[in-house]
């Protein structure tokens, strides 16, 4: 043991940089201050942000393209406040990010001091686990147990709140080789048994789908996952999470399931009779209304969290464990099981391509001449190409960014899936920027988003991450009017925007050292794209004025059946009389 | 008639600050009703267990337990089943009494096995444990005379036999 005593500050930096942190975001202030003394000299670059949420988006982006668990610190009150939506943002996306925030001196707390919030009380519903440290010698413990939580099982948000005073305080530095906790012991290898009874319902399904999730990307089982897609024969579809964990070119995959997915992949679904579901948790924008989701369909439920399995949807067959490891053990017995007797799918193929044949995803070209949104997203996904991470907002520009973009590789396309978090795309760009600093990365984001966390670009412009960001702008909140066409008689109740007119994101682009670019027509998008990749030591905007009455097709309604799929307004397929 | 049956976890958690809100969190946040939860002390300083009495079936049964598992504090749920359990709680309960009533009154304290801890002049404080039965049947017995106040703490359960819940 080292009899050299520390600050509780150094210590805390210490553990980070023994924690692996290359990079981290945030803002400091009165709290957190002594913890950005040691920071100054230390090797770990920290990139200050315009706003806390910035920081946490960031360090969601950072995670979520490199693997590596993210990073963002916070001062005490409103700076660990503006923490709580990127955190239960990424909790919800089995993100692994750890935020440290400061807190008031240990005697303070619970004085309603100035800048005090209980932001471990706060977070505890939307966090993995949080901690409050007052000893400067409980500091290097709780930090590399909050990276070992964040990063290890079912990834998550973990948050390290720590009192001033412990901070100033000395300490010795103990950071543990080993971390044991009593009540946290993730399963990683599944029951044997179980995964014989899998292969065996895998060799008799005649009709099988496999329902892929965004544990494909978090446990790296793309590989995997190719393996078994291309020994069972069986249609893949991926989620909104799984995008890229299973290339888009491959025959076998219908692409995405669930409210917006391809007709083929919701209705694939719903006429399986098995579904062999592999780090999926069966949300409701996938399943639409429960009690009517693959109705004969028994179900193989693959997780690594054991809470998920029978959450929402019986499983038949329940497979915990590290699903890259699942997976690997899966292979063989599903072989073994062949070797008796192997399914044929010819039918079943028959049936699922005639889907595919007759409801291809597509989008008209807008009658009035004006630049249709989709349009502009499948070029910007040709010409940036496949090694290019894609990181969306939330609304019709990532349903579309998730439908018209082709992808092929895992952590190529970030988006806030399960919280839906507005405002996510900037921030999340230039924390995948930093992370993957030789990769193209386009934000592509809604001009309702953009307004909600574009200071970022400063942030950016300043720290030489020239993230590129298409703004597809239809001047209003696109979804949201999109409902109102629906289901509120074109009632437009506060969805304008008038972000054509104000404010001028070409000149506020300019201002926050970015080159700004403007296209409106079909004709100028392609060179339009060009000139913004061509453009690496600046940050790129690009104002796509779109045509405001585009819909995103196909449609699950909330709350309705798959069955009730709409392909156009008032469109629904129409199906064969023996298909139904 | 279908009566829902309630069951009861045996909650081995960390001795920590924190642990008490992260639990009854879970529970207000997933919908989960609490019929009673009692924490306390064991054996070992470093670990508390809660007693949680829950009235969920089946599939939320085991929703609620794989839930409460996923909390880094909670290190290990058992379920208590009645038969091979000891469940008690413990009743304070204060009576009003006159000088016709209150040997009727302690009457019924000795038939429960209750105990008289307290007595004033128109009241008696009244001590007893036992299982849920046997404090409702009680209480409906002293109802008659006037229950002037009553604390009830929530259900503790030990299993019976050498198994324990700290060692599996």
């Amino acid at each position: 043991m080292s009899n050299q005593q520390i600050t509780g500050a150094s210590a805390l930096v210490k553990a980070l940089e023994l924690s692996g942190v290359d990079v981290m975001f945030g803002i400091p202030g009165g709290a957190i201050l002594p913890a950005y003394d040691p920071i100054f000299d230390s090797p770990i670059r920290h990139i200050l942000v315009r706003h806390e949420q910035g920081a946490g988006h960031a360090a969601t982006g950072y995670a979520q393209a490199t693997g590596k668990v993210g990073v963002c610190i916070a001062t005490s009150g409103p700076g660990a406040t503006n923490l709580v939506t990127p955190l239960a943002d990424a909790q919800m996306d089995s993100v692994p990010i750890v935020a440290i925030t400061g807190q008031v001196s240990s005697g303070a707390i619970g004085t309603d001091a100035f800048q005090e919030a209980d932001i471990r009380g706060i977070t505890m519903p939307v966090t993995k686990h949080s901690f409050l440290v007052t000893d400067p010698a409980d500091i290097a413990g709780a930090v590399a147990q909050a990276f070992h939580i964040a990063s290890t099982g079912r990834p998550g948000a973990v948050l390290v709140d720590i009192a001033k005073d412990a901070l100033q305080k000395m300490t010795d530095f103990n950071y543990p080789k080993d971390i044991k906790l009593a009540g946290y012991h993730p399963v990683m290898v599944p029951d044997e048994g179980a995964v014989r009874d899998a292969a065996r319902l895998i060799a008799e399904s005649k009709s099988p789908v496999l329902y892929v999730g965004g544990g494909v990307i978090r446990s790296e089982a793309h590989k995997e996952l190719m393996k078994l897609a291309e020994l069972t024969g069986a249609p893949v579809v991926t989620t909104l999470m799984a995008r890229g964990g299973f290339p888009d070119s491959h025959p076998q995959h219908l692409g995405m399931p669930g409210m917006h997915g391809t007709v083929a992949a919701v209705t694939a679904l719903q006429k399986s009779d098995l579904l062999i579901t592999l780090g999926a948790r069966f949300d409701d924008r996938v399943t639409g209304k429960l009690s009517t989701f693959a109705p004969s369909a028994k179900v193989i439920h693959a997780d690594i969290d054991p809470a998920e399995i029978g959450k929402n949807r019986r499983a038949d067959v329940a497979l915990v464990g590290d699903l890259k490891i699942t997976i690997d053990a899966l292979i063989p017995a599903v072989k073994h099981e062949f070797k008796k007797s192997q399914p044929d799918l010819t039918e079943w193929w028959t049936l699922v391509n005639s889907y595919r044949s007759k409801f291809p995803l597509g989008y008209d070209h807008p009658e009035d001449g004006s630049l249709s949104p989709q349009y502009v997203i499948e070029r910007l996904g040709k010409i940036a190409g496949p090694d290019a991470i894609y990181v969306a907002g939330v609304g019709q520009h990532q349903m579309w960014a998730s439908q018209f973009v082709n992808y092929e590789n895992p952590r190529t396309w970030l988006n806030s899936g399960g919280l839906g978090t507005m405002g996510y795309a900037v921030p999340a760009a230039m924390g995948a920027k930093v992370g993957a600093p030789d990769k193209t990365v386009w934000a592509i984001d809604g001009d309702g988003c953009f307004q909600m966390t574009n200071q970022e670009l400063v942030t950016c412009a300043l720290n030489n991450i020239p993230i590129k960001v298409a703004i597809i702008n239809n001047e209003s909140l696109g979804m949201v009017r999109q409902w109102q066409t629906l289901f509120y008689n074109e009632r437009y109740s506060n969805t304008e925007l008038h972000s054509k007119r104000i404010p001028d994101f070409t000149k506020l682009a300019d201002a926050m050292g970015c080159v700004g670019l403007r296209c409106d027509s079909k004709d100028d998008v392609d060179k339009t794209i060009a000139q913004a990749m061509e453009i690496n030591d600046q940050p790129v905007v690009v104002d796509f004025s779109v045509f405001r009455d585009a819909m995103v097709w196909p449609m699950v309604a909330a709350g309705a059946s798959n069955d009730d799929i709409v392909v156009a307004r008032s469109m629904a397929p129409i199906w064969d009389s023996q298909e139904l | 008639m279908t009566t829902r049956q309630k069951h009861t976890l045996s909650v081995l958690v960390e001795n920590s600050p924190g642990v008490l809100a992260r639990v009854s969190s879970l529970f207000s946040r997933r919908a989960y009703n609490i019929d009673s939860l009692a924490v306390g002390p064991t054996e070992n300083p470093d670990y508390s267990r809660m007693t949680i009495v829950i009235d969920v079936e089946g599939h939320a049964l085991e929703q609620v337990v794989q839930q409460l598992d996923k909390l880094v504090n909670v290190i290990s749920i058992t379920e208590l089943d009645p038969i091979v359990s000891v469940q008690r709680e413990l009743l304070l309960v204060k009576v009003a009494t006159t000088a016709t009533t209150r040997s009727q009154v302690l009457e019924t304290v000795q038939l429960f096995r209750a105990k008289v801890v307290d007595v004033a002049q128109d009241a008696v404080t009244i001590e007893a444990t036992g299982n849920a039965e046997k404090i409702q049947a009680l209480l409906s017995v002293l109802e008659p005379y006037g229950i002037k106040e009553l604390v009830q703490s929530g259900l503790v359960a030990i299993s019976r036999g050498l198994k324990t819940g700290s060692n599996q």
